[in-house]
């Protein structure tokens, strides 16, 4: 099977949020891969160990990506693509994304694609799903269950705490949810082989694209921090005391009851 | 300038979500002055609920019922949508950021070459421009985002804009249209049901939640049974599912979901930074943890340092009395 990943690298989800000049600061912060991409790799590396074939790892963005894309190796994956953008992009949303994915993909015969559900910094949710659109292939959201028999795929997949059990096809593309699979941790011999492999950098010339063909369709304008909690009421005395005190609280102070 | 809004509505078990009427809240402000247009996909009779979207505030709704669209499927869907699009040529489209809405406005965007700002909590016209507020990195930040290009496009998120007033004097037209849909690659061959009352945790008005500190399957009961007195559905955090007191749909935190509602009450929940960050913007947090140190302090509005398993039961009973006594 011809076995693609969309990844993205994301803050650690440790790391607390400030922001500097109208931007997030990014000074010292730690990386990691988006927790739902890994997701993505886990099963993109079982499904080729039980079907064969070849899983390519594919992000988009700066130079310093390189890192998430060899832990991606170092878990089991084969390839890695990285379409540098640093030189070329001011700013771009998902359309641009997803632009460049499409014509990356215009010469690949993916059987299938994995991609996260939702990113967990911009968390739009929607590059997975805009790009099965261009690609016009079948397309599932939120799976946390997949086999692959043929050409035949039974999927079970989230929806609001709802699972709900599909039967597609491939070529195919699906974006993982928590509960799909636990990700492996790279073993040091994976970490040792994971330099060796290849690890393609494209720019987005090479994809026949220009600024202008991918120029985003939205702008953010402002980015700030929601105002601080303030700390609240630790209730005293007896338990009884205190839950009589809560609800009466609830009821006439912050009126939610 | 006034525009033409089209508000995508959705049904769950026969009656529309209340995130329709926010989104036809939204969509008035996007408006500004222009039409907004109720589309309402399903099989079947669809006029009452057409009717109600009206009432909302829709000046008019189309109705597509085709027997492919019984169950939402994102091919049956996204043809659906797009042939009403083509027909109406609208300058905006609003839809709940629910699990049909970020299924198919992807899909829809990126036929239509548009851009699309999902899960918005907040729309603003500001001097010409129709602004939309979100959460990044889970609510630890706000952006705000607009449109450079063409279709005003947007999710939002559900509990967070406010439904104009239902108001049955309003009236408008409700019109059917027929739509050819063909090659629906997915087959949904079975749902199972395991949200009890069918309340999705993003659009609760009321959460409790649990933690390490539920210790078990079975120590989630008396939270279920608070939920219940207050009309609310239970969440957890990473630590009880990963111990696997629960199931991961319950997650709540960066990974999981992310939610608003007026009152969560957090039941032997520390309060893991990635945890505060998909339950900090609710209204009113309550907490409940023997820990006084425990850092969901620092967020919570009230506070209760004690034993969940004593304090739990003892709310529910006082909320019982209340209840009984209004």
């Amino acid at each position: 099977m011809n076995i693609y990943v969309l990844l993205k690298r994301t803050f650690d989800t440790e790391e607390k949020i400030a922001v500097n000049g109208g931007a997030i600061a990014e000074d010292g912060a730690e990386y990691i891969i988006n927790p739902y991409d890994e997701y993505a790799v886990e099963e993109a590396i079982n499904l080729r160990d039980a079907h064969g074939g070849e899983v390519t790892v594919v992000t988009i963005g700066e130079e310093d990506a390189e890192k998430q894309l060899r832990t991606a190796l170092a878990m089991g994956a084969d390839k890695a693509v990285l379409v540098n953008t640093e030189d070329d992009l001011e700013e771009g949303d998902q359309f641009t994304t997803v632009k460049i994915l499409e014509a990356f993909f215009e010469d690949k015969e993916a059987d299938i694609i994995l991609a996260g559900n939702v990113a967990i910094d911009e968390a739009s949710g929607q590059v997975g799903p805009r790009l099965a659109e261009r690609l016009d292939m079948a397309c599932v959201t939120t799976i946390t269950k997949i086999d692959v028999d043929g050409s035949t795929v039974n999927i079970e997949r989230d929806v609001e705490g709802d699972v709900e059990k599909v039967e597609t096809s491939l070529p195919l593309l699906v974006t993982c949810q928590q509960g799909l699979n636990e990700p492996r941790y790279p073993s040091l011999p994976g970490i040792m082989k994971a330099k060796k492999k290849p690890l393609e950098e494209l720019e987005i010339d090479d994809l026949d694209l220009d600024e202008d063909d991918v120029e985003a369709k939205t702008t953010t304008m402002e980015i700030f921090l929601p105002p601080a909690k303030e700390a609240g009421k630790v209730l005293e005395g007896e338990v009884d005391d205190q839950v009589k005190e809560l609800v009466s609280l609830l009821k006439t102070e912050a009126k939610v009851l | 300038m006034s525009k033409k809004v089209l508000v995508i509505g959705e049904a769950r078990e026969g009656s529309l979500r209340n995130v329709t009427f926010e989104a036809i809240a939204a969509a008035n402000i996007v408006s500004d002055g222009g039409e907004v247009v109720g589309v309402l996909c399903g099989d079947g009779e669809l006029k009452e609920m057409a009717q109600e979207m009206v009432y909302y505030g829709a000046a008019r709704v189309i109705t597509v019922s085709n027997p492919e669209l019984k169950t939402y499927t994102s091919d049956g869907y996204a043809q659906a949508v797009h042939q009403v699009i083509e027909d109406e040529s609208p300058e905006g489209i609003i839809m709940g950021h629910t699990a049909i809405g970020k299924d198919l406005t992807p899909k829809l965007a990126s036929r239509l070459e548009s851009g699309l700002i999902s899960d918005a909590t907040e729309v603003t016209a500001e001097s010409g421009d129709i602004v939309f507020t979100r959460p990044i990195y889970s609510g630890k930040a706000f952006e705000k985002k607009k449109i450079t290009d063409g279709l005003v496009f947007a999710t939002i998120r559900p509990n967070n804009i406010p439904a104009l007033n239902r108001d049955d004097s309003l009236t408008g037209a409700v019109s059917e249209k027929d739509v050819q849909i063909s090659n629906i690659r997915t087959i949904i061959k079975e749902v199972l049901r395991k949200s009890s009352d069918g309340v999705d945790l993003s659009e609760a008005k009321v959460i409790v939640a649990g933690g390490r500190g539920v210790k078990s399957a079975e120590g989630f009961e008396p939270l279920e049974k608070l939920a219940e007195v207050l009309g609310g559905t239970v969440g957890a955090s990473r630590g009880a599912c990963d111990a696997g007191y629960c199931d991961y749909s319950l997650q709540i935190g960066q990974t999981g979901k992310v939610v608003t509602p007026d009152l969560y009450i957090a039941c032997g929940i520390s309060g893991a930074i990635q945890h505060l960050a998909g339950m900090s913007n609710s209204k009113v947090i309550v907490a409940v943890n023997k820990d006084p140190e425990a850092n969901i302090f620092n967020v919570a509005d009230y506070g209760i340092v004690g034993d969940l398993f004593d304090v739990i039961p003892k709310l529910t009973e006082e909320i019982k009395q209340m209840k009984v006594n209004a």
